[in-house]
């Protein structure tokens, strides 16, 4: 049995299904997402202090241009199969998928810097940030105190001392007997952190499926070109659609997250 | 879109590149007004918001074609835009709730 309107328009909706598909897809995303903001909202109005700084902005600002360029490209990309030019076509396509891979990496090397970013609290009170000899990732006292592999000490290159009148340091050697609290920069650090982790995975999940789609219409899926161009190109249209509304988040993930 | 001609799509390419151009100035722009101080961080949220807003209207308007789009996709759009208002809506309006303050 045929698909029917897969490239002819539906003579109600004047759009081909796919379209119509993807546009009701794409308003559940916005109530999803729209969630999460509201979530973000009443967070930070609720704190009683929200942290600044946290997030390296040059790296944040990378990765907005990489996620912008691959808006025009997956663009280009449908405008190069309208105007029948599929080298063009595999050329743009290639090259979103590559910019999506470099967002992910970005990303990865972002989370990667927070799980290796400490918190300490010492005996005496004191409250360190840093970072650990070695860069291990995510430990935690229990780590420190594994009875199987227990660790004396830890060499930690504190950035500040929260404590006044600390000053910053040069590499310090902490007896673990001294620590009483270890953790790193992840979700479970700050309500800012939990937020910031789950706006930013979940449009990483959106980023990766983008790119499986966009990678398929570029590869295995561009066969369609010889048989039936113009559903290859709804196809191209309708992934688009998603990756643009995938940008779209981004452009406001970025300032409320790295920014303010 | 259905703009379907050659001509009317190599129109349309060459104002992708300008969207293109106006979204990557859009985000120094973002970026530079972050470190203005003006004074009130509420502003700041506001102007940044602002540029997003621009930002966002440039992507959904060119790229995703909305300026030149079916009646059926505003329809959709309109109810989303309906509920999404609804839910920062109620958001503000709960915070604004004097029930709120007893908590903080």
């Amino acid at each position: 049995m045929e698909i029917p309107y897969t490239v002819e328009a539906r003579p109600d909706t004047g759009l081909f299904n796919a379209k119509v598909g993807i546009w009701l897809f794409l308003a559940s995303e916005v109530m999803l997402f729209g969630a999460l903001f509201s979530s973000y909202v009443l967070l930070r109005v609720g704190a009683l202090e929200w942290p600044h700084g946290l997030l390296n902005v040059p790296i944040g600002t990378l990765n907005t241009l990489v996620l912008i360029t691959s808006s025009i490209t997956v663009v280009m990309a449908w405008a190069s199969l309208k105007l029948g030019d599929f080298a063009k076509f595999k050329l743009f396509q290639g090259c979103t998928v590559l910019l999506a891979l470099t967002f992910v990496t970005i990303k990865s090397y972002e989370y990667h810097d927070k799980f290796t970013h400490y918190y300490v609290r010492l005996a005496d009170g004191k409250e360190l940030t840093g970072h650990i000899a070695g860069s291990p990732m995510n430990w935690t006292l229990a780590t420190l105190t594994d009875p199987h592999h227990p660790i004396k000490e830890i060499v930690f290159h504190p950035e500040e001392a929260k404590e006044a009148g600390a000053g910053a340091a040069g590499p310090m050697t902490i007896a673990t007997a001294q620590i009483k609290k270890l953790e790193s920069f992840g979700p479970w650090h700050s309500t800012y952190l939990a937020i910031y982790f789950t706006l930013t995975a979940l449009h990483a999940l959106h980023v990766i499926g983008g790119a499986v789609v966009i990678g398929y219409l570029w590869g295995p899926g561009s066969k369609l070109w010889k048989t039936d161009p113009e559903r290859l190109t709804n196809r191209v249209e309708v992934a688009g659609l998603f990756w643009h509304f995938v940008d779209l988040v981004w452009i406001f993930l970025f300032p409320v997250l790295y920014l303010l | 879109m259905h703009a379907e001609s050659a001509a009317d799509i190599k129109e349309a390419t060459r104002k992708y590149v300008y969207v293109f151009v106006a979204l990557l100035l859009g985000t120094l722009i973002t970026v530079l007004a972050s470190y203005i101080p003006w004074g009130n961080r509420e502003i700041n949220i506001a102007v940044a918001l602002a540029i997003a807003t621009v930002k966002a209207a440039l992507v959904a308007g060119f790229f995703m074609h909305l300026i030149s789009e079916r009646k059926m996709i505003y329809g959709i759009l309109g109810a989303t835009a309906f509920f999404f208002a609804g839910l920062m809506g109620l958001i503000i309006y709960s915070n604004a709730d004097e029930l709120s303050t007893l908590f903080k």
